[in-house]
């Protein structure tokens, strides 16, 4: 028995393809963005719908404002003859760890992942407050940005953070952004002229916040034998968990991230050298919580693709972070990485997946 | 890229459900119509607001309530200079994460203030509820907490 999240049965990321990341699609509805994604992913590696065994999903009806959405994207992959299929209302990478569960089993040898969602169909600040606690936060409408702000404020009082390391951040992430075709937002601009930006929710301006982005992201595992035909370097999952904290946001500590330390010790995060992490932190100010629960040290490449501060497609974004780390790996700009995915307010729950090449 | 302009139109849709609280939140939100703040102690003893069933943290039945504030402490504030539609106040003000007196977690509500020089973490502030005839036992029923001193 292997210590819990680590590899019992070697997994690997065989392919993964996103959508152009873009500020609003008008032009296609859920299942045509998802259509070139899903076609991308199979034909990279040469495979159709029939060699995957199972199927799983991550969106949110919340922001299509229509239930049983994800039934409507299958439509994506064409799910004809009945597919053994899944979904959950998270993040992308929440439907990878669940089907990385399902190929621990060793019953089926691949899978596809996939998930999607258009964040400017509505007001996304506003939408966010439903998934508060529905008693004593979600009355009051404290939109996504206003919690993190306050979040950041507490970083700032406790000393380990200030504004222009902010600033710092977004500049680094977008200027890193121009060599990611894929991202929505880059471009070099200085720190002293990000901190003239205006406050949106102070402390933070404009540039500390993710861009609003509609997008959709897809990746196929595969162990076995599968695992090495589809690739000549595989490259594997080595350590996968998540934990989740109180929904109580005045019970925790906002400048600390126990979930995410507790995830990356679980994952095995610090049993090798860590090259690149992609680190899904939507808020600037939130990188630097996250880095210090990894346990990383400045000499780890933090979002060489831009992160999500160049991109955040509600559902995708941490997706995209596990894809972005493997690809990584696969071109042989880093030999071991860390994925992080985030979900709910001021990072409340965390998701940590190590990868390695052959 | 497109030729043509694509067609948009509203389309609301709210989720009005009515929810039963239970004798931990109920006694809460009743203690708000009644303008008192609320807690629950929990299994080590520490005083749990807003209340819950259980600990938030070791997830342990809470025990007794026990009243707290009407004052607390500012935890960590927010500004917001352009309120949102449906947000509690309709001029600038701050969000704030309050340990009221005798708590040891924090509420989040609005802190009205004026302006964001007038407010800092630490500072002191205390609560101010609606009218009685206004309150329905809800979040709402506080208005805001203002500035010690200046209620």
């Amino acid at each position: 028995m292997s210590p819990a999240g680590r590899t019992v049965r070697p997994v690997s990321i065989a392919s993964f393809a996103q959508m152009q990341n873009v500020r609003r699609d008008d032009e296609h509805n859920e299942v045509e963005m998802l259509m070139p994604v899903v076609a991308e992913v199979f034909g990279t590696i040469g495979i159709t719908k029939d060699d995957v065994d199972f199927i799983c999903s991550g969106s949110t009806d919340y922001l299509i404002g229509g239930p049983f959405s994800f039934v409507m994207a299958l439509d994506a992959v064409g799910v004809w003859p009945p597919r053994a299929e899944s979904h959950v209302e998270m993040d992308g990478a929440w439907a990878l760890y669940e089907a990385w569960t399902l190929l621990q089993e060793g019953e089926v040898d691949a899978a596809l992942v996939y998930s999607f969602g258009r964040s400017s169909l509505g007001d996304l600040r506003e939408i966010l407050t439903l998934q508060l606690d529905p008693y004593y936060l979600a009355p009051l409408w404290p939109d996504t940005v206003s919690l993190a702000a306050l979040q950041a404020r507490a970083l700032i009082d406790s000393g380990k953070s200030s504004e222009a390391e902010f600033a710092a951040i977004a500049a680094r992430s977008r200027k890193d952004a121009l060599a990611n075709p894929k991202a929505q937002v880059a471009g070099d601009r200085s720190v002293d002229e990000l901190l003239r930006d205006e406050y949106v929710v102070s402390p933070l301006r404009r540039h500390a916040l993710p861009p609003i982005t509609d997008g959709a992201a897809a990746v196929v595992l595969a162990a076995g034998d599968k695992a090495r035909q589809w690739s000549d370097k595989p490259v594997w999952i080595t350590g996968f968990d998540h934990r989740m904290e109180t929904h109580s946001l005045g019970a925790r500590d906002l400048t600390s991230s126990p979930s995410t330390a507790k995830a990356a010790e679980v994952a095995g995060v610090h049993d090798g050298p860590v090259d690149v992490a992609e680190i899904h932190a939507p808020y600037a100010h939130q990188e630097v919580i996250v880095r210090e629960a990894l346990g990383l040290d400045d000499s780890v490449r933090i979002n060489p693709s831009g992160g999500p501060l160049a991109a955040n497609p509600m559902m995708s974004a941490g997706l995209i972070r596990i894809g972005e780390a493997a690809e990584r790996i696969r071109s042989g700009q880093a030999g071991r990485a860390v994925a992080h995915a985030t979900s709910g307010p001021c990072l409340q729950q965390n998701l940590v997946c190590v990868l390695e090449g052959a | 890229m497109a030729e043509h302009e694509a067609l948009h139109a509203s389309h609301v849709l709210e989720y009005p459900y009515s929810r039963s609280v239970g004798p931990v939140i109920g006694a809460f939100l009743t203690g708000l119509r009644e303008g008192r703040l609320t807690g629950v102690r929990g299994a080590g003893g520490s005083v749990i607001v807003p209340p819950t069933e259980y600990d938030p943290t070791t997830g342990e039945d809470t025990g007794e309530l026990v009243e707290v504030g009407p004052g607390g402490v500012v935890e960590t504030w927010a500004w917001v200079e352009q309120p949102l539609p449906k947000q509690p106040l309709d001029h600038p003000f701050a969000w704030a994460l309050i340990r009221l007196d005798g708590a040891d977690t924090a509420l989040l509500h609005v802190v009205d203030a004026g302006d964001p020089g007038s407010i800092a973490t630490g500072d002191r502030v205390t609560v101010r509820f609606r009218p009685e005839a206004d309150r329905v036992g809800s979040m709402a029923d506080i208005e805001a907490f203002v500035p010690e001193g200046s209620a």
